[in-house]
């Protein structure tokens, strides 16, 4: 099971499918597919199928937030200055969009192979967080997706059941989203620091407390 | 009844008794529990019933499965805001005289999920607990012993004046509002009319200058 030539072949079985290898650095080296959302379906369902690999079982599903990063880099720019040619550091601004990203770990029971982490990414985070479900595909990824749609807000088309698993219904928010704010309903701590503190004593200011 | 005077017609084999005392005893002794638990401090629960630590000998081997039946719920384990409503309504539906233990850190507090967005931070913003048990769990032992503090609790009721319990009083309400759910928290986040946070000198914690990241 070599994953070069696996993103090899699907490339060459599915019709304009593009996928990526994205290196993992640590000793694990667990490196793992990343497929463009499109055709993420018709990838998925031939890895199952195909002979040589098989991979019957999803183990796990997981949800994973990138938020919007924004890196300030310093570079030197030669700058015309009263006429002579000088060095300038200028700082730069580079915006890298966020999105969310859903992870499936690939097995086969028939084969004893894997695990394969197969990765699809949202466009972004707000509007556009649309991926094809692969429920149809592996079924032990309902609820599991249906978790990461809850906690994280990935919409997932063509999933049998797509409802919120462990919030209620009227919940608005995905709570393991970094940019979530948690209700301030803690009110007190017995040994209260840092950002527990900094809320204990506002609660404390706003009942009029010492 | 003058209890020198008691204790002298009982020698004598005449036994006395009042109305009070008969109330409370047989309350006390026959104190059946709701069959409900909510995470590993229902297993201690279970536990307490069984053989080892055999909670019948208190009278309350009765678990009731249904809340019409129960006097006494014992919130034994987490209580996430999505179970909350649900407890509540289940407490609404006990019949007068009813009695709550908070097993367990999480019923009192959360416990180590407190600052968590899901977990409610203790079941008595909406119910009056009458014992709190500490513990993650507690052991047996700490269940029985609340149960007989709550015997005790039971037994030094008056059943007539301004002190009787909230079941004697038709003023004092036996329900009590089920919170909803809200789009980031429960709706209301507490009962103002039973909870209130408690007061922690704040200003004397200060801030923490040993750490320097």
């Amino acid at each position: 099971m070599n994953l070069d030539t696996i993103k090899s072949e699907l490339e060459a079985n599915i019709p304009g499918c593009h996928a990526e290898i994205i290196a993992n650095a640590s000793p694990a080296a667990q490196h793992s597919l990343l497929i463009a959302p499109e055709h993420a379906f018709a990838a998925a369902t031939w890895l199952r199928e195909a002979p040589h690999l098989r991979f019957d079982f999803c183990s796990n599903v997981t949800g994973i937030d990138w938020p919007t990063k924004e890196v300030t880099t310093k570079i030197k720019v030669l700058k015309q200055i009263d006429g002579a040619e000088k060095e300038v550091e200028e700082s730069q601004k580079t915006t890298t969009p966020g999105y969310l990203e859903v992870v499936y770990h690939l097995y086969s029971h028939e084969l004893n192979h894997g695990p394969l982490p197969l990765r699809l990414r949202t466009a972004d985070r707000d509007a556009n967080t649309h991926l094809p479900s692969l429920t149809p595909i592996w079924r032990s990824a309902e609820y599991q997706e249906r978790e990461i749609f809850d906690l994280y807000g990935v919409h997932f088309t063509g999933h049998p059941d797509l409802r919120r698993l462990l919030m209620w219904d009227e919940f608005v928010d995905h709570p393991m989203r970094r940019d979530y704010v948690d209700p301030d309903d803690y009110e007190y701590e017995p040994t209260a620091h840092d950002e527990v503190l900094t809320r204990a004593t506002q609660h404390a200011t706003e009942a009029g407390r010492p | 009844m003058d209890e020198q005077l008691k204790a002298e017609l009982s020698k004598q084999g005449i036994f006395t008794t009042s109305l009070q005392e008969l109330y409370n005893w047989s309350r006390k002794s026959s104190l059946w529990p709701l069959n409900f638990g909510l995470a590993c401090c229902a297993i201690e629960m279970i536990a307490t019933t069984m053989a080892r630590y055999d909670l019948a000998r208190f009278g309350a081997e009765v678990f009731r499965p249904s809340p019409r039946q129960a006097d006494l719920m014992i919130v034994a384990g987490t209580v996430t805001k999505k179970m909350a409503p649900q407890v509540v309504r289940l407490y609404n539906q006990m019949p007068e005289p009813k009695y709550v233990i908070s097993m367990g850190a999480c019923a009192i507090s959360g416990g180590p999920f407190k600052q968590g967005y899901n977990v409610l931070k203790g079941i008595d913003r909406f119910i009056p607990v009458d014992v709190y048990i500490p513990g993650c769990p507690p052991r047996p032992e700490a269940l029985i012993d609340a149960f007989m503090f709550l015997q005790k609790k039971i037994d030094a009721q008056q059943i007539t004046g301004a002190a009787r319990p909230r079941h004697l009083d038709a003023d004092q309400p036996s329900e009590f509002p089920i919170p909803e759910f809200g789009p980031h928290d429960l709706q209301p986040t507490s009962n103002p009319a039973i909870w209130h946070p408690p007061l922690v000198q704040i200003s004397q914690a200060g801030p923490d200058e040993s750490r320097h990241d």
